[in-house]
Formats: C-alpha cells, structure tokens, sequence
C-alpha cells in the first residue's frame, strides 16, 4: 500500500520540515502521496506535485481550512486514509498535535518522533529526551508516525510531475475556533527551535564579551546559548541555558565557544548534528564529542570567524 | 465546573536514565520516581481555576501500577479534592491510557481534562490528543495561558513559530506547557490532609478497556557515543570544513 | 505572619537508621504516640550513602522477625581479604590475624539506603508520619531554654531573599520531645552541641570523608559475598585511610575509599586520591570491562567515645552519627546508630510515664553493648595519627592481645580544621587525568548523583567572611575547598586577571565535608529547599 503524508504550510509556502517527513516517507514506501489541506493553496499543490519523491498530491480546499486546527484536519485525513498504510507528518507542534488525533480515530497506536526507518513496520525512536533509543514494531495494519525532522535530509525539490487530486472537504468543526497567531519577530531565532545554535561558557569572562558572540550569530542567523556556568555568573539570563537544567536543543549546527563541556552541558546538545568546539584548553572534555574543534583564544578566534564568515558569498539561512 | 487532571508517575527528572543490559527497557529500580513535571502544571492550573471560584472539584487521575498512588497523593497535596488510581501492571501506550480516561470521562462528566503536554519517559506526546478524539472534544494542546469566559476557553499555545491563540467550547481538553505556571509547593499540614482525601482505586478491566499494547518494544539501547572529530589549526579551515564538508552553513 | 504550628509528642529530624529506629521502637513501646519524623532528601534513603557491612544486632532487637518481614537485608559475607598495597604490588594479611571487630563473617552486605527506605515503610505502618522533603532548617526553643521543637525550611525564597509567588512559609513543629538524627554534622546538631555545651571536656571531634562507587561488573569476577579492605598506597603512611570493596548482589560491587579529615597536606584531593587508586592493579583487575554506575561521598564521624558529646539536653536527645556513636575500627555505625535510636525511644518513653527528665538516656546508653563496643574501640582511632604502620602495631596489641582492654585512652588532640599546613610547606600532588574508563572527573561523577538544588534560591554554603577565600584561604592553602569537596561546589575563577570565589551550590551533594575541614570554619552548610540535593538509589 502507499504512504501518506500530511503537508505543513501556510497557504503560501510550504513549512520546510515537511521536506525532511516527505524524505522519512519515502524511505517507508516509495508510492508516497501527500495530502494538502488548506485554503487558496493552488500553488504549494503545484510545488508538491514537482517534487520527485511524490507520486501524487491530494488537495482539499476550503475556507475553514485558512488556519490549522487538528480538530478541523483530522476527519479529513481519516476519510482519506483508508487507502493507505501509513500515514506520516514531522513531530513538530504541526504534527505533535494533529497526529495522535488521527491515530486514536483510526483506533491504531502512534509511533512518535522516529529517527530511524528500520524496516515499514519497525522503527527507531529516542525515549527519556535521547538518553535511550526504542527499537519498536507496529502491530497495528495502519500506521501513524511522526518523525524528527533533524534526523532527515530535506528532499529533492524538483524533479517530479505527480498528478494533482482535488479532494473534497470534511465539514467543520464548529467548537474550536481560531483567533491568532503571533509569530515571534525576534531578530533571532527561537533556542529550542534553531537551526544553529552558538554558546558561550565561562571562557566568555564577562557578560560584555557575548557582543562577540552575537555578532557571528547574527550573520548565521543563529539563536544565541550559554553553559550554566556563563548563567550562573551573570553573564546572560538563565534562558539561554543549554544543558541537563536548561534547554535541550538539536541544531544542525553548535557552536561551543568557551565551554568546557562538562557533562550536565553536554546533555543539552550532544545529539546536535554538527558540533564546534572552540577553547584554548586541549585538554577540554568538549573536545572529545566536537566534530571541528579549535584549540585557539576565542577573543582571537571569534573575530576572525566573522571575518571568514563575511567572505562567504551565500550563508544558508 | 469539574476538572479532571491526568497524572503520571515517571523517573525523576535529575536522575540520569540507564539502559539494561539485556535491552528490555531501562532500569527503574533503585531509582527516584516523580510526577510528569508539565502535569505539576497541569494540577497547578486546576488548581488556581479553582481558587478563582470558577471549578468546584478537582479529580487527579493516574493510570499505572500501584505505586503511582504517590503522584495522585501528591495532587491531592497541592490541592486536587479526590483521586481515582487506574491499576495496570507494565507499558500501557497512550492510546490505552486515552480510551481509560474516556471511560471515567464517561463516568465522572467533568468539565474540563487537563494533563502535561509530554511524559517525559516515553515522550510520546499523545495521550491528550487521543482523548479528546475519542470524546470529539476540542483539544488545546501546549497551552501556556488559559482564559476562562463563561464556557469558553481562551488558550494561548506555544508552537514553532512563536505563539498561537485558540478559542474552545468546554468541555474540552488541555494539555500543558511548562510555561502555564509556577507549581506550588505542597505544605506539610496540605499533604497530611491529602492522606485522608479519597482515592479509588480501579483496574482496566473493571472500566472494560483492552490495554494491549499494540507496539512491540524490540530493543532499547544507549543511544551511540560521539566520537571526537578533527582538530582543525585555523578559523579558515573550520568554516571551509563547514561548508564544504558538513555543509551546515 | 505567625506560622502555622503542629503539635506532636515526638518530633525526629532525619530519617536514617537512627532517626526510623526511634520512631519505630516508640510505636512499638506506645501505640498511642503521636510520631512525626522530617527528612531534607526528596524521598527517605535518597540521602544516604553508606558501605554498608550491616550488623544484625540492632535489628534483631528492633524487629526479631525481619527475615519473614522482608528486609533488604540478604548477602551474607562469605569471604573476606584484607590487603596492603604497595604503588604495584599488594600483601594479602591473613585474616585470622585480623582484630575480631574487623571481621565479618556473621554480617550482610546491604543497601544502608534500602534498609531505610524499608525501616520507613515499618514506621509508616506503626502510624509514624514521615514527611520526606522537609528539612528542618531551625531549633525553637521555649522561654527557659528547652528546646520546643523545629521549623522546617520556608519553600519559594529567591536568590537575594525575597518570597517568590509560589513561596510556602516553613511551619513549626512542637514535641514535648524532639529527636535529633540527622547524621554526621547535622547542622542543628552542631548548633545544639554549641548551645547546650554538649562536648564539654570531650576531645574534639574527628571525621572522615567517604566515598562510594557502585559499578556492575563482569560475572566472572564478581564473588557475591565478598569482601575486601585495603589501606596503603595511594596514601602516604601519614594520612589515614583505606578502601573497601563489598561484592554485592546482582552483579554489583559498592568500592569506596575513606580518608581521615585531619590529613595535613592542603594539595591533597581525597576524590582524585581515590580515583587513582581504582588503578591499582588489584582493583583495576576486578573493575575493567564493568560500568560504573552510581558515584556519592558523605562525611563519617570517627572520634569515638572521647569525642562523643553529652546526648541529652532539656526537650531533646541527639542520636547516632549526628552525636558521633560510630565504631571507627569496624567503620560501621548503622547498628550502633540504630541501638542509639531505640535507646531514645525507652528513655522518651520512661519520661512520658515517669515524667522525669532525659537525663535516664546517659544510664541506658552506658549499660548498652553500645558502650561496651565504642569503649573497646576508643584507642584505635587516635593510635594512627602516628602514621599507618605504628597505628597497626598499636591496634594488634590493643585489639588482639588485649581486646580493647588497655588501661588508657588516648586523646584526639586536634580538630580536623587545624591539621592543615601552608601550601608552600607541603609538597604539590599531580594527580593522573581521568580516563572516562576506570577514572572519572568530577562533573561526570555529579552527574550520577542526580543532585539538584532549584536555582533561585539563596546559597545555602554560608561565607561568615565572603573576602576570606581570596583574602586569606587562597594565599595560605590554595583554596583547599577546590579538592575537598567531592562535588566540584568551589572554584576559583580567574577574571580579568581578579580571582574570584565561585560556589556553585546546586552541585552540592550534602556530604558536609566543607562544613568540617574549612581551615577557618568560614563555611557553614545550612539547609536547602526541600528536596534538594542527591537522588541516590540503593547506596
Ligand atoms: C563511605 C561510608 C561507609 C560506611 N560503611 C559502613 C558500614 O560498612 N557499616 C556500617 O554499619 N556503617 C557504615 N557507615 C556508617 C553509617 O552509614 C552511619 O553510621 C549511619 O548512616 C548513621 O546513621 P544516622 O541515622 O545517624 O545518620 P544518617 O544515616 O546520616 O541519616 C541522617 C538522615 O537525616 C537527614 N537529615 C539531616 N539533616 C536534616 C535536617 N536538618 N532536616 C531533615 N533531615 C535531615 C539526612 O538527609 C539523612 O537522611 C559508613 C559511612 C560511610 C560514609
Ligand atoms: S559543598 Fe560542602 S557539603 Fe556540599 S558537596 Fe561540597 S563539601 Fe560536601
């Protein structure tokens, strides 16, 4: 049977986490179908249908479908599941919260947050926040999973010409109603949700040195960390704590600048994809889970590394 | 207006998680349990609604082995009016876990069901969406404020993109964010009072809800250690690195 | 705003093997009692952390039935070694020529925090009411002086001092009589000591700091049942110390190390000391290819019966290791603790009915085997601080020839925070790094403790003198607090080219070794918000 994945957008573009689901998809099974439920979305239908990974793309409309509600999406996608095997969407809020929704009227068990596609029936997913990994099997005949995006590369975006169904709406459902959406307009990204992620530790001295460090951030578009010692001297609010106590984030990319990686650190960040290590001490433990590291002064280093980054022609965003 | 609040009985957040060697699950003996931190706050809220004069009884229900009596006590200590224990022995999956739940929603017509947002031992973040899909109640899920008018609930939720406000009709679900609120501590005198505050104790199969699980836990292994990469000499080698090899920038 | 005050007929600070044993023993003389017991910890045992060689004694009294009861109390030792070490080599010393207190063929090897959280469950069933996360944190006294119970820690106080909104004032707990057991320096205990003049022409008092390692070893060499002391290398013949090794059951062994607080040199660091005798190839041997799996350290009070202070004041009794009733030779001080406990609870017992003072508690206790054990011990403790070797010669004599019958007693001359000479006078010890295999940093090790303090709260490691550290301790000692503390707390931060003295309080795992060894007892160790502090397991 096919796979079914339930698209993330905005009616004018598509969420780019759905990229790395439609990638998990198809590694599922190849005959992948994505659903697309939204409100004068004409042209992400036509995006999706480019796409070579799909093989083709289900389109509802309707004006009750302008803003995500589970309430209003799931129905939809029950009536059209019956045709598949598995339906699939990323284990963002998106999906988090419509998933299970689907999953529990089509009386069958989730699989959350999968890393791993193992076989179609058996995945690989990360319990006690990553501190263990689940092998686990459905026994259900239909599946609902949601996957961690970060696990995933994005797909091809071009490539494909898959047909464009047009569906027909479920009706609404009149007790949850919409009212707004504020994104957050912060110059920078969301710690727990950013793609790069650099931090200071105590290596920082003083709180007036992190300019330093805002500085690369900014030119990375990158959400701004800090070990618990940088907090705990005041160098910056404790929000901005990574670690055991802190936040736990898993960017593509982390930048430890100054950190010496003591364990409860190393807690927060370990699983990112891609960690630097930059500390004058050789000896530092975060050396020894850094994918680059550079034993160098971060006064000098983190200069200079604006000055490198400058001389880009493209950074990706 | 009548709260239920779901609880969860789960490994102490401080505590670090071993794997067992055999790769059966993770080891529990020996080992500090808590409550679900996101359902201190979910209680927490009950709770402060109540004080509000807007709620008039708070239930605080688990569903677990016999020792989860411990986290609806502690409900009962902050300030939850009665307690009902749903006993199972071993993993019961959130779907389970939901179609119990719709059973005493069944019985106890309340209101309002809040719980955290996750349970921090499976992370499955699902058992309050499934609810209120088997109920056909609105769901207001990874709420960080909530607004009571008359019968209508206004939630603020934490999503990617920032913040996002819905509107529900009660009866509706609600599964908590960190955020909502402080938890309060319980006081000595209010968890002497909360050994005395009833507390049923039920199993599945007197509610009639199969829990088999439906998923097969295969293995459950360490996740792999990170190697150490390359020491790089310059700040221009490490960003060629970064774009050329790992291509994160 | 007055607190809220509950009445009780006992109050009991602590629950460790003193502190259930009195509540237990109390139900048991008269079930009508009104018995509450506070414990700082999240949950009972989650505090302790002890060898544990457990002897019987204590229990067997408490409790005749415990076997049927189910008590974790199941791996008889079996066999025994005692061990010399040398840098590479070791020297197995005959066990018959062992003094008989330190051998242990009628004892278990338990879970001391276990059997507490098991004593807990007896106490709970009797009626006592437990309240774990609840540390007492002040003594009230009534207007003649007598102690009129405790207050427990006020909850939701922030970092400068102020309420936060989910504060939750502390309340007061009144006992006609109140127990204190809170271990080795218990911090009311101490202030009791103070007030009262409790140690009056006693010698000062001696410590030690004990470590513990649980690790899961390879089946092959794992020998339940067996057990191993070792003293020697890594110390010098002048520190007093030694290991332990209990091959426990599941395939677990509790390794240790101990190290007399009254070592000299301020270089030395008892964590790191204990690392690197885990590289003894006698101890590697049995350790590589296992894991290790928990990690603690808790001060032991070691001075014995000259060291032990007066155990009874008006309105209270000061109990087990928070008085000091540990037997040194035998390093065991469960039983002893526990035998203090029950001999409290007779005496508040014969108070109620007799209503005479609890100066009773002084008789009982001297017609105890208590008594009888600590004063066979005495000289142990005080012959080593002529070194290790003329330590060992001294206790065969006294032990074996003459079974503690000795006609003198030696004296403690010090406390264990005068010992320590100037840094530069001492020699600098390198200590080996950490190989993450067999050897850990500290922070690692922190990390198994699963301690955690909320973090806006006031620090509760009190400076008298916040200059001191930088001023004077950091010139004189090189800041010794940076070693001695086995949870990595203080630091010395270099800024600017300005030292700085970081306490980094929510690592701290209630050992109260600094609260002892600070050469100017500028450190006070107070109580935390509940809850706070280790999470151990079954140490
Ligand atoms: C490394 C090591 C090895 C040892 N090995 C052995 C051995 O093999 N055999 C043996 O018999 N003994 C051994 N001991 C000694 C034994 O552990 C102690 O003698 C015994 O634990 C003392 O019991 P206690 O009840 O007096 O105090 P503790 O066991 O220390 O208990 C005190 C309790 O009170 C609580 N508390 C303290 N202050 C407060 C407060 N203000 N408010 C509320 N609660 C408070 C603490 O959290 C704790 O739970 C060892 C000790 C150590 C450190
Ligand atoms: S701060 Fe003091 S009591 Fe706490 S762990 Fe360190 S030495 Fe022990």
């Amino acid at each position: 049977m096919s796979v079914l994945l339930i698209a993330e957008h905005n009616n004018k573009e598509i969420k780019p986490f759905t990229f790395n689901a439609i990638t998990a998809a198809s590694q599922i099974e190849t005959d992948l179908h994505v659903l697309l439920i939204g409100n004068n979305c004409g042209d992400i239908a036509k995006s999706l249908s480019e796409m070579s990974a799909v093989k083709k793309v289900l389109h509802a409309e309707a004006a009750h479908y302008e803003n995500y509600l589970a309430e209003n999406f799931a129905p939809l996608v029950v009536k059209v599941s019956e045709n598949y095997s598995h339906i699939v969407s990323s284990a963002n809020t998106f999906g988090k919260n419509l998933m299970p929704r689907v999953a529990a009227l089509l009386d069958t068990s989730q699989i959350s947050d999968i890393i791993k596609v193992i076989s179609p029936d058996t995945f690989l997913r990360p319990i006690y926040a990553g501190n263990a990994l689940a092998t686990v099997k459905s026994t259900d005949t239909k599946k609902c999973i949601t996957i961690r995006p970060t696990s995933f590369e994005p797909c091809e975006t071009s490539g494909g010409s898959a047909l464009i169904e047009k569906i027909e709406a479920a009706a609404e459902f009149s007790l949850s109603k919409f009212i707004k959406r504020e994104e957050v307009k912060s110059d920078r990204p969301e710690l727990g949700t950013a793609r790069v992620v650099i931090a200071g530790g105590r290596g920082m001295q003083n709180g007036e040195n992190f300019k330093l460090i805002n500085a690369v951030a900014d030119k990375l578009n990158a959400a701004i960390g800090a070990s618990r010692a940088a907090v705990d001297a005041g160098y910056i609010s404790n929000e901005h704590q990574v670690g055991q106590t802190g936040k736990v984030v898993v960017p593509d990319l982390y930048i430890a600048v100054g950190i010496s990686g003591a364990i409860q650190h190393l807690a927060g960040m370990k699983e990112s994809k891609i960690i630097v290590a930059i500390n004058k001490d050789g000896e530092a433990p975060i050396f020894s889970i850094a994918d680059y590291g550079l034993e160098a002064d971060l006064f000098e280093a983190l200069p200079q590394l604006l000055e490198e980054l400058n001389k880009l022609n493209t950074i990706q965003r | 207006m009548k709260i239920l609040v779901a609880v969860k009985r789960v490994i102490d957040y401080n505590v670090r998680v071993r794997v067992k060697e055999d790769g059966s699950g993770v080891v529990t003996e020996n080992i500090k349990m808590s409550s679900n931190p996101p359902d201190d706050n979910a209680i927490e809220e009950a709770v402060k609604i109540k004080e509000a004069g807007k709620a008039t009884e708070i239930i605080a229900i688990t569903v677990g082995e016999e020792k989860s009596q411990e986290t609806v006590r502690k409900a009962l200590a902050v300030g939850a009016d009665r307690g009902i224990l749903v006993k199972v022995d071993g993993i019961v999956e959130p779907l389970a876990v939901a179609k119990v739940l719709q059973k005493i929603v069944d019985k106890e017509k309340p209101d309002l069901v809040f719980m955290g947002k996750q349970a921090i031992d499976d992370d499955c973040n699902q058992t309050g969406q499934m609810l209120s899909a088997l109920l056909n109640w609105p769901q207001a899920t990874f709420a960080s404020k909530i607004e009571i008018k008359d019968k209508i609930l206004r939630v603020t939720r934490e999503i990617d993109e920032g913040l996002e406000t819905i509107e529900v009709n009660v009866p509706a679900i609600v599964t908590c964010d960190l955020r909502l609120n402080e938890p309060r501590y319980a006081s000595l005198p209010n968890i002497m009072k909360a050994k005395k505050k009833p507390l049923e104790v039920l199993s599945a199969s007197d509610l009639g809800v199969d829990i088999t699980p439906r998923l097969q836990q295969i293995k459950v292994e360490e996740p792999p250690k990170r190697k150490a990469g390359i020491k790089v000499t310059s700040v221009a080698e490490l960003v060629n690195k970064l774009k050329n090899e790992a291509k994160v920038i | 705003m007055p607190r809220e005050a509950m009445d009780y007929d006992v109050v009991i600070v602590g629950g460790g093997p003193s502190g259930l044993s009195t509540a237990i023993k109390l139900k048991q003389l008269d079930p009508e009692l009104n018995v509450c017991l506070l414990e700082k910890a999240s949950e009972i045992g989650a505090h302790i952390l002890s060898g544990n060689i457990f002897e019987t004694k204590a229990l067997d009294e408490l409790f005749p039935n415990w076997k049927e009861l189910n008590a974790p109390v199941k791996t008889k030792v079996t066999k025994e070694k005692f061990l010399f070490l040398g840098k590479t080599k070791s020297l197995s010393w005959p066990t018959w020529l062992l003094p008989s207190v330190q051998k242990n063929h009628k004892n278990y090897i338990i879970s001391l925090a276990n059997l507490c959280r098991w004593l807990a469950k007896q106490a709970e069933a009797l009626g006592v009411e437990i309240f774990p996360g609840f540390p007492a944190s002040e003594i009230l006294y009534n207007e003649d002086g007598s102690v009129k119970g405790v207050a427990t820690q006020d909850m939701g106080i922030d970092k400068e001092g102020k309420q936060k909104d989910n504060f939750e004032p502390g309340i007061d707990l009144l006992g006609k009589v109140t127990v204190f057991a809170e271990g080795c320096r218990g911090h009311l205990g101490k202030k009791l000591i103070e007030k009262f003049n409790l140690d009056e022409g006693k010698d000062p008092q001696q410590y030690g700091i004990g470590f513990k390692e649980i690790w899961e070893i390879d089946e092959k060499k794992h020998e339940e049942g067996m057990v191993m002391h070792t003293v020697g290398w890594p110390l010098d013949n002048n520190t007093y110390g030694g290991s332990f090794m209990y091959h426990a059951e599941n395939k677990q062994i509790f390794l240790g190390y101990v190290i007399g607080l009254d070592y000299k040199n301020p270089h030395l660091s008892p964590f790191d000391e204990f690392q690197r005798f885990k590289t003894h190839p006698s101890i590697k041997n049995i350790i590589e290819g296992g894991k290790r799996i928990s990690y603690g350290a808790r001060a032991l009070i070691e001075g014995g019966l000259q060291s032990l202070p007066k155990m009874f004041m008006p309105g209270a009794l000061l109990i087990g290791c928070d008085a000091g009733t540990l037997n040194m030779p035998k390093i065991k001080g469960s039983h002893t603790a526990m035998k203090t406990g029950m001999i409290a609870a007779d005496t508040i017992n014969y108070h109620f009915k007799h209503r005479d003072n609890l100066s009773v508690y002084e008789k009982l206790f001297k017609e105890s085997w208590v008594y009888k054990e600590l004063y066979r011990a005495r000289n142990v403790k005080p012959s080593f601080s002529w070194g290790l070797i003329l330590g060992i010669i001294f206790t065969g004599i006294d032990q074996i020839l003459f079974r503690g019958k000795l006609p003198l007693t030696l004296k403690h001359k010090h406390a264990d925070h005068e010992t320590l000479k100037s840094a530069n006078e001492m020699p600098k010890i390198d200590y080996p790094k950490p190989d993450g295999v067999i050897t850990f940093d500290k922070t690692s090790s922190v990390y198994l403790t699963g301690t955690n303090h909320e973090d806006n709260q006031p620090v509760h490691l009190q400076l008298k003198d916040s200059n001191l550290p930088i001023s004077y301790t950091l010139e004189k000692f090189d800041e010794p607090a940076q070693r001695y503390c086995p949870a990595g707390v203080y630091e010395i931060q270099r800024e600017n080219n300005i030292n700085k003295f970081v306490i980094n309080s929510q690592n701290c795992i209630h050992c109260k070794t600094c609260d002892i060894k600070e050469p100017s007892q500028n450190i006070t160790w107070v109580t935390p918000e509940g809850s706070g502090g280790p999470k151990y397991g079954n140490m």
